[in-house]
């Protein structure tokens, strides 16, 4: 067997050699490191995975998802397994939505100096800043459209030199704005209204005294929409 | 004999002032003008003339004790009407930052009240914010 | 003629009626404003300190865009703004990077996500391209004159200080709101406040400090013979219109006027639908005067 081509990595600090064509994730399992927290779907949908680093030879520090980023040569990386942002505390039925609910909730977004930091820290190329600043004036449909993609990793909110907490902000603001402001869907509100009647509980029932063979038997036959 | 040059840590403060807000402090003659034309003075506890003093002297601890340059709404009023072209609004701003810049915050923006936030005008808030916040 | 034009934060909150009655007054003259294609807030505040670049990436950043989307649109390279704040804060970085190559680079290098500045972009308040457009245009398209109103023009600090900043002159004695009232028709009065500070930003943090000013600036204007105030400053419309309730409290005695922005007035004259002009967002409700002067009807 061929013997595989191996690249140095450096784990907050510490040398490693691990197989080139690695997530960071994986190179970082291979060096030891067991992931308890900061990981999740391995799939880049989760925002489990926070990383920063910078690669040899660059002043630059970079911000990816561990799990969906190559590790390269000469890497000094750290995780960041959670983000201690301010996060406001709310009732959804008891908001009232007005173009000033996002600054009362989360005040210090009017301090964002228009930077950009965040935007080039967000590791799904959202327009982070544009929807802060949407924020700032209530605009609730804008903020929703610019951050639907937000996986709540929280990088922006390190990068921030203004202490913001983008996505908490952007996640009010979609919340607001599915419940208030976007069009009802008439589908999901009956399919709501089914299971609150319970409906659906007799099927749950049987699914959830399945064992693995059977429940994997039922989802390669399950119907999808769509298809005969 | 009496010695009237300042000590070291007073000629650095007063470096430090001229060097962040850009302007030559030891100008000033105490004419007073700044004082007689500022709109807020009637809250300041030390007039705008005064904390040129003080500045001149290198008293740093009192001269930042003062709410003077918290009440100072950065109108200009005084900057155009001194005669020997001292920018005080800029004077002002220095000592803002002197103070917030070791990350002391001079307006808790949790305090503000809900019916108030609904009141206020994003460019009161972003303005404030931008004075009394690093 | 079209032109690069950058509204900001305030009017697309509380001074709607600025930004509506703007836009109809400048349709009306043949002037269209081409919103930035993309903005954000300028920091309303131009930073005083000679270290602080980060305060300044805002404005700049506004100026980028106002650049480039000429470039696209092929428009004369100016910008045009309507909130004096917002003026005042880009007009000042504005200067402040085409005075000082060094800060440039650096703000330039700082954002290397965008195209380079180039400290070329000439920024306007909409009182300067009225007067520019001509007195005489105004007075052509005035349907219904202004003559019953007798108006004190508020000018505040930004749109005259810093004088690098200055929409007039004159800073000291500014006269430039007053000929754009007059073409209209209407009258106006001398007073000693129109250039002194409302108490801005402190109606955050010291209410008490802008409703003492409301109640100075009112008191003269009405001693005068003033019915209103007109202005360009969404903030100075908030102290002067909002805190007189508080300055009522201090001061009973105090006779309430309206607070208008000048082309809310200017659009009257021009015959333009009322409904354009805001009238209905006022604390200080300015329909039962307009009615009074028939410039409005029940």
């Amino acid at each position: 067997m061929a013997e595989t081509e191996k690249i140095t990595i450096y784990a907050m600090g510490k040398a490693y050699k691990v197989p080139a064509g690695l997530t960071i994730m994986s190179a970082l399992e291979y060096a030891g490191y067991q992931y308890i927290r900061g990981c999740g779907c391995r799939s880049g949908y989760c925002g489990g995975c926070a990383t920063i680093y910078r690669r040899e030879g660059d002043y630059k520090l970079y911000t990816d998802l561990a799990c969906q980023t190559p590790a390269e040569d000469g890497m000094y990386l750290v995780q960041l397994p959670f983000v201690p942002a301010n996060k406001s505390i709310y009732d959804l039925d008891k908001i009232e939505p007005m173009e000033t609910t996002l600054v009362e909730h989360y005040p210090e977004i009017v301090k964002c100096v228009s930077c950009n930091t965040c935007t080039k820290a967000c590791p799904q190329d959202l327009d982070v800043m544009y929807f802060i600043q949407a924020a700032k004036i209530g605009d609730f449909k804008e903020v929703a459209e610019l951050s639907f993609d937000c996986i709540q990793c929280g990088l922006c909110a390190v990068r921030c030199p203004a202490d913001i907490a983008h996505y908490h902000v952007a996640q009010l603001a979609r919340r607001i704005y599915g419940k208030f402001i976007n069009e009802k869907v008439e589908q999901l509100t009956k399919r709501l209204n089914e299971i609150e009647k319970g409906v659906y509980d007799k099927e749950l029932n049987k699914l959830m005294k399945m064992n693995k063979a059977m429940l994997e038997k039922a989802y390669k036959k399950r119907k999808i929409e769509g298809t005969k | 004999m009496v010695d009237i040059t300042l000590d070291q840590d007073k000629k650095d403060f007063i470096a430090e002032i001229e060097k962040l807000s850009g302007q030559k402090i030891m100008r000033c003659y105490q004419c007073g003008r700044c004082s007689a034309g500022c709109p807020l003075a009637d809250y300041m506890d030390l007039l705008p003339n005064q904390v040129i003093k003080y500045v001149q002297l290198g008293l740093d601890k009192e001269v930042l004790e003062c709410n003077t340059i918290w009440v100072c709404a950065a109108c200009y009023r005084c900057s155009v009407v001194c005669p020997k072209d001292i920018d005080i609004a800029r004077l002002m701003e220095a000592l803002r930052l002197l103070i917030l810049r070791d990350d002391i915050e001079k307006m808790d923006i949790n305090k503000i009240k809900k019916e108030e936030y609904a009141e206020l005008p994003q460019i009161a808030l972003v303005a404030s914010m931008r004075k009394y916040t690093s | 003629m079209e032109i690069a034009y950058y509204p900001g934060c305030t009017l697309r909150t509380s001074a709607k009626n600025f930004e509506s009655s703007s836009i109809a007054v400048a349709d009306h003259l043949g002037i269209t404003f081409k919103e930035l294609s993309q903005w954000n807030c300028c920091g309303t505040v131009y930073s005083l300190a000679s270290d602080d670049l980060m305060k300044h990436l805002a404005p700049v950043r506004v100026l980028i865009r106002a650049q480039e989307d000429n470039k696209e649109n092929g428009l004369d390279n100016k910008l045009v703004t309507l909130c004096s704040m917002c003026y005042n804060t880009v007009k000042m970085a504005n200067h402040l990077v085409k005075n000082d190559e060094e800060k440039l680079d650096t703000i330039n290098q700082f954002m290397d996500e965008e195209p380079d500045y180039e400290a070329d972009v000439n920024v306007l308040h909409f009182l300067q391209l009225l007067d520019e457009i001509g007195i005489d245009r105004i007075k052509e398209n005035t349907k219904k004159s202004l003559e019953v109103l007798n108006l004190a023009c508020y000018y505040g600090c930004y749109l005259l200080r810093p004088e690098e900043a200055s929409i007039d002159e004159e800073p000291e004695a500014p006269s430039i709101m007053e000929r754009i009232m007059e073409a209209a028709g209407a009258r106006t009065i001398d007073y000693p406040f129109k250039n002194e500070c409302c108490g801005s930003y402190l109606t955050v943090t010291e209410k008490k400090y802008t409703a003492e000013r409301t109640y100075k600036i009112i008191s003269s204007v009405v001693n005068r013979g003033a019915d209103a105030i007109v202005l360009s400053c969404p903030l100075c419309a908030f102290n002067l219109d909002r805190r007189q309730k508080q300055a009522k409290e201090l001061h009973a005695n105090m006779k309430s006027i309206p607070i208008f922005y000048f082309p809310q007035l200017l659009g009257l004259a021009f015959g333009i639908n009322s409904n354009e002009l805001g009238f209905n967002m006022h604390y200080v409700d300015p329909r039962p005067l307009l009615k009074e002067k028939r410039l409005i009807k029940r």
